[in-house]
C-alpha cells in the first residue's frame, strides 16, 4: 500500500475501490468545510480550543482559525487529487497523513468511537456498521502511511 | 516625587509583568481517535523529539490521559498549539 522510498518519496499502490472510496470521503468532508465549519459537532473536532479563557480564545481563533481551516481543505483535495499516483512526495505524504486524521476524526467523533469500540467484532444488526467498517478501514489505512514514514 | 498611587501603580505594573513574563505549556489530553503510533509521529515531526522521547510523552498522554508537550513564551506556546491543532491532536495551554 505505502512503501517507502529515496528522499522521503512514499511509493502508493491502492485498488480502484479504495482510491474512488478514499477520494469521496476527501471530497464529501471539503465540501463539508466549505459550508459551514462550525455547525457540525463532529466537524468541531477538527478545532478544539487553545485556551479555557474566551477572549484570549476568541483571539486564537482570530490569528490561526482561517489558516488551520485552509490547510485542512488543501490536504482533502491534495488526498483526492493525488490518489491515482504512483509515489508521494514527502509533502503530498504528510498532507495525506493529516487528511486521513481528519477523516478518522470526524467520522469517528460522528459515531462517538471510544478506546474499546473494536475491542469485539461489529454487530451485522448495528445500524452503524457501515460506517464503523470505514472507519476501521481508515484507521488501517492511516497505520501502514505512518508505518511507511516511521522507516 | 512619586505618590504613592504612583508606586502602588507602578508594582502592580510590575507584578503584571512578572506575571506575563511566566512561562507557558502546551499540554495534549488524549482522545480515543488518534493513532498512538501517529501521536508520536507528530511529536517527533513538530518537536524534533527522539522516538524514544515521542513514544514516552505519547504514553503519558494515552495513560494519564495528558502530557505537557512543549512550553515557553506566549508566542511560542501558540504557535505549537496551533501545529498540533493543525494535525488534529487535542491540545490547550496555559501558563504554568
Amino acid at each position: 500500500m505505502f512503501t517507502p522510498r529515496r528522499g522521503g518519496e512514499i511509493g502508493l499502490k491502492l485498488s480502484r475501490d479504495e482510491r474512488a472510496l478514499l477520494a469521496g470521503l476527501a471530497a464529501e468532508l471539503r465540501a463539508q468545510l466549505e459550508d459551514e465549519p462550525g455547525g457540525d459537532p463532529s466537524l468541531r473536532r477538527l478545532f478544539p480550543p487553545a485556551y479555557d479563557d474566551e477572549d484570549e480564545e476568541r483571539a486564537y481563533r482570530e490569528l490561526a482559525g482561517d489558516s488551520l481551516l485552509d490547510g485542512r481543505r488543501a490536504a482533502l483535495e491534495l488526498l483526492a487529487d493525488t490518489v491515482d499516483n504512483k509515489r508521494l512526495s514527502a509533502e503530498e505524504a504528510d498532507a495525506w497523513l493529516r487528511a486521513l486524521n481528519d477523516l478518522r476524526l470526524v467520522l469517528g467523533t460522528r459515531l462517538d468511537v471510544q478506546e474499546d469500540t473494536f475491542a469485539s467484532d461489529l454487530r451485522p444488526d448495528d445500524p452503524n456498521a457501515p460506517a464503523l467498517a470505514v472507519y476501521g478501514y481508515l484507521s488501517w489505512v492511516q497505520e501502514q502511511l505512518v508505518a511507511a514514514l516511521s522507516d | 516625587m512619586t505618590s504613592t498611587i504612583e508606586v502602588e501603580r507602578e508594582q502592580t505594573r510590575e507584578t503584571h509583568d512578572v506575571e506575563r513574563d511566566r512561562p507557558w505549556i502546551v499540554i495534549v489530553w488524549n482522545d480515543p481517535i488518534n493513532l498512538m503510533s501517529y501521536v508520536t509521529l507528530v511529536f517527533q515531526k513538530l518537536f524534533g523529539y527522539s522516538k524514544a522521547k515521542a513514544t514516552q510523552l505519547m504514553l503519558q498522554v494515552h495513560n494519564e490521559g495528558k502530557a505537557v508537550v512543549s512550553g515557553g513564551t506566549r508566542e511560542k506556546a501558540e504557535l505549537d498549539v496551533a501545529r498540533l491543532h493543525a494535525h488534529g491532536l487535542w491540545a490547550t495551554m496555559r501558563q504554568d
